[in-house]
């Protein structure tokens, strides 16, 4: 072909070499999902052949050249019977196996370590916590769980990472998480999939496993100077937050010192526990929680703090629990000083 | 002579068309537009839906040429997004709802029960004059510039954040789903109360009850699109507020009641089609269908889980959908299992089924896939979604549709259509078919986010066979279109049941009087009684006075 039209022949090489069947097992997630995947591939096969081979064979054994005379049948609820029961045990069986499934990508563990996502029109903004800001990219380590917490700033976005198997809607004013262990050193795509105007298909970026070694020098060589604590911290002074949660016995709000992720009595008498999420109404919507024994005075802030603002409020209030702090940095530790050598050549069949 | 009476047909070459019948009965522009017959409504019906397929096929070819090379280069991207979003408005609202049961619902429903019409012949003209509102508002909506939300109409992009046609083409959404709301009404009537004496609910024809299923689901289901179209205009026209979280409102509402209408709808456009094949199946392999009652029972279970799979809880809606996986499963068997001691002749509308079948399998049993909670995740918004979509609406529904056009073609016009060149045009879909959406479930499953212009090089090979997939079956449409308009002059003469079929619209004249029947049949047989048949082409059709 090459000596016919050395254009085309470039063309083809150029496609073959990044032709691709199967996207690569990069998580911890990835080889669950792909063997519910070939379960479902080969209850598929299995039941594409009993139908085409019935349809077939009956067509050949009783064409009308060789069967010209039909025999009326009415029916067999035996034979309908076991039409009935056998799909709907494996459909049950499938119920049940990606139920589980679901369960186990969407419940992170304790000990992940976070970073915040911001999706906009069209790009996707990722803070972590030590202050280092990216657009559409995000460099994690490996072999680290690694919790997402996403939201939007206009409309629905969805975060997608097809080598981890992984995706979750990006709400716009609602934080979402989605959770994930990379497993093999490399650079994936992702994807924005909630159709969301007009660039759309560019609201596309990378996501970079590294080593331990690589990513601490990553972080080390890319942060911005303050962390998102200390920036929630300054906002927390600048916004006057501090003359009412300055935690002092007669200040009118409640302290929140140790505040996050404990739980409390609220005025109607229900009990809610304090997450990311309840931060977030309270500082734009604080009637939605009127916490018992505290008047509803607290203005809302809505308009006056930015997504980014908010979650280094957000972050700086989660701080302020020594117990997240100290969980966060021994998850650190431990794990990066555990973390064997990075695997050298992936197990996917295609290489990124 | 009656023409509820069966005589033994002259020879083909000397047949002629009767000289009364519903087509020549009136004549003139106005007596087509104004008339009250189902049989002319359904051929308004047709012509009008086939336009609209073929707009929005045009719709489909751009979009397979821009994904044929990764870059987004063919067109800008916003045309993209409205091209693909018309693409969808008009095969889903405008074609696959309306395709089988307005144009051969319409026609053979009322024959197939014994009336002489619908229940409500004007009500009927005014759903297709509901349509073709509709169409005008979504065409405009096109010509003026398009619309670019995607036929989800997702908010707060569709409310806030696009500047498009988006109240023309919802509008146009909203009428058509008046339009089918009253066709559903009008069978569901029909069905109950006109049946002729004797045609008891379990001497129906299985297509009569795909479609009663599926008219439950219309009347039941489209009143909530409706709805949610009325509160994204208002969102938009006055910000009223209920899916802007910064008023109160949920930004989710809006896709909680879309797809409480969307889910069921599926099986509003799939039903239809699964009567097409229990007619198709069992008049070609001369048997009755196997399991009757199972497959009758099938449609209600359909439309019984169809209508509560909506996503209020993700463990609901995945245990739904595996429910609704059955009552296919169980109809995909009965078919089989029909032709099981037949006596099978494979003409065109029975090629068709059988591609049905195959590809119908394959669409249902990957909807399993995307029903499975934890898989769903990986998949869902790529373009395995896609694949299994058009798997279920295109090689099931669309299948279907061609099928039932070739199998009453006859009665419709009188004349055969071209049998060789049908069953080459047969081929040529199903082959086209499977090269366009095959690929996509791989390339899905690696990850391709639907309505996307641009994407990355690795997944163009497969990308390219798909584009190439849908220039074949682009023939296979356009043939069917030209050998059918061929046969409306040139065909054969058909005779009044040229498959010697059971059901009652094949022992009348074809094509039939305006009356359908001269006098009201009496039913004394189930159907797909072949045996009967066989004893009627030498008694007459026994009738009341």
């Amino acid at each position: 072909m090459h000596f016919i039209s050395p254009v085309l022949w470039q063309f083809l090489v150029n496609w073959l070499t990044h032709f691709a069947l199967f996207p690569p097992e990069a998580s911890e997630i990835a080889p669950y999902t792909d063997s519910l995947y070939f379960f479902l591939v080969l209850i598929s096969l299995v039941g594409m052949t009993v139908v085409v081979l019935l349809v077939v064979l009956f067509s050949v054994m009783y064409r009308k050249e060789r069967n010209p005379e039909p025999t009326q049948i009415e029916g067999s609820t035996l034979l309908e019977a076991t039409w009935t029961i056998i799909p709907l045990a494996l459909f049950m069986v499938t119920f049940v196996w990606g139920a589980l499934l679901y369960f186990r990508i969407y419940n992170p563990p304790t000990n992940a370590m976070n970073i915040y996502i911001v999706g906009k029109q069209w790009m996707w903004k990722a803070e972590h916590p030590g202050g280092q800001h990216e657009i559409n990219a995000l460099h994690i380590p490996v072999n680290r769980a690694v919790q997402l917490t996403m939201i939007s700033q206009d409309v629905f976005h969805s975060f997608s990472i097809p080598a981890f198997r992984v995706k979750r809607e990006v709400i716009p004013g609602r934080y979402s998480t989605v959770w994930f262990k990379a497993t093999q050193v490399g650079t994936y795509h992702l994807f924005c999939t909630q159709y969301c105007g007009t660039l759309h298909s560019q609201m596309i970026g990378q996501i970079v496993v590294m080593t331990p070694d690589d990513y601490e020098k990553w972080t080390n060589g890319s942060t911005s100077g303050a962390s998102l604590a200390q920036n929630g911290e300054r906002l927390f002074t600048s916004l006057g937050c501090s003359s009412c949660h300055s935690g002092n016995a007669d200040s009118h709000g409640p302290s929140l010192a140790q505040a996050y992720g404990s739980k409390v009595q609220m005025a109607n008498g229900s009990f809610a526990t304090v997450d990311d999420a309840f931060l977030r109404d309270s500082i734009l919507n604080p009637t939605m929680h009127q916490i018992a024994g505290y008047s509803p005075i607290m203005p809302t802030y809505q308009g006056q703090v930015s997504e980014e603002g908010l979650i280094d409020l957000v972050e700086y209030i989660k701080n302020l629990n020594s117990n997240y702090r100290v969980q966060q940095t021994l998850t650190t530790s431990t794990v990066q000083s555990t973390t064997p050598a990075a695997p050298a050549a992936g197990q996917g069949m295609v290489k990124q | 002579m009656s023409t509820a009476t069966i005589v033994k047909l002259p020879p083909q070459e000397t047949a002629s068309l009767p000289r009364r019948s519903y087509l020549n009965s009136e004549y003139g522009l106005k007596s087509w537009l104004l008339t009250g017959d189902h049989k002319r409504i359904a051929i308004l019906y047709l012509i009008s839906i086939t336009f609209f397929f073929f707009i929005g096929g045009a719709m489909a070819g751009l979009i397979r040429l821009e994904l044929l090379t990764p870059q987004s280069d063919l067109m800008a991207t916003d045309t993209y997004n409205k091209v693909f979003t018309m693409h969808g408005i008009i095969m889903v609202f405008l074609f696959l709802v309306p395709s089988v049961p307005a144009t051969i619902g319409n026609f053979v429903i009322p024959i197939m029960v014994g009336a002489k019409d619908l229940a409500f012949p004007k009500v009927n003209l005014l759903s297709w004059y509901l349509y073709i509102v509709a169409g005008i508002f979504t065409i405009s909506a096109l010509v003026l510039g398009g619309v670019d939300t995607g036929w989800t109409f997702t908010t707060p992009l569709s409310t806030h954040y696009l500047n498009t046609h988006v109240i023309t083409a919802g509008l146009g959404i909203f009428i058509a789903g008046f339009s089918s709301i009253f066709t559903g009404l009008n069978f569901i009537v029909t069905i109950h109360r006109m049946r002729a004496p004797g045609m008891t609910w379990f001497r129906l024809p299985l297509f009569v009850w795909s479609n009663y299923a599926a008219s439950i689901l219309m009347v039941l289901g489209t009143p909530v699109l409706a709805i949610t179209l009325v509160l994204v205009v208002l969102e938009r026209a006055i910000g009223i507020g209920v899916f802007d979280p910064a008023k109160g409102g949920d930004p989710l509402l809006f896709q909680h009641l879309f797809w409480f209408y969307s889910h069921p709808a599926v099986y509003i456009m799939i039903l239809p089609g699964m009567g097409v094949i229990s007619e198709v199946i069992s008049t070609f392999s001369r048997k009755r269908v196997f399991g009757y009652t199972a497959v009758a029972f099938s449609s209600v279970a359909i439309a019984v889980f169809g209508f509560f799979v909506s996503n209020y809880s993700a463990l609901v809606f995945s245990l739904l959908t595996m429910l609704v996986a059955v009552p296919s499963a169980i109809k995909i068997f009965n078919w089989a299992a029909t032709l099981y001691k037949g006596s099978i002749t494979f003409e065109t509308p029975m090629l068709y089924a059988f591609g049905f079948m195959g590809l119908f399998t394959i669409g249902g049993l990957t909807g399993v896939f995307l029903g499975s909670l934890g898989m769903d995740i990986h998949l869902t918004e790529t373009y395995f979604i896609v694949a299994h979509f058009h798997f279920v609406m295109v090689g099931g529904m669309l299948m279907a549709f061609l099928s039932g056009i070739h199998f009453w073609w006859p009665k419709m016009t009188g004349r055969m259509y071209p049998e060789a060149l049908s069953k080459l045009a047969a081929l040529t879909t199903f082959i086209g078919f499977n090269l366009t959406f095959f690929p996509q479930f791989i390339v899905g499953y690696l990850g391709m986010p639907r309505r996307y212009a641009a994407y990355p090089p690795e997944f163009q090979v497969l990308n390219v066979l798909s584009t190439a997939g849908a220039t074949v079956l682009g023939i296979g449409y356009l043939l069917p279109m030209l050998y059918l308009t061929w046969s409306l002059k040139y065909g054969k003469i058909a005779g009044s049941n040229p498959w010697q079929a059971t059901g009652l619209e094949w022992q009348i004249q074809s094509p039939p009087l305006t009356e359908n029947f001269i006098e009201t049949p009496l039913v004394d047989h189930e159907a797909y009684d072949y045996e009967w048949l066989a004893h009627q082409t030498e008694h007459e059709v026994q009738t009341v006075g």
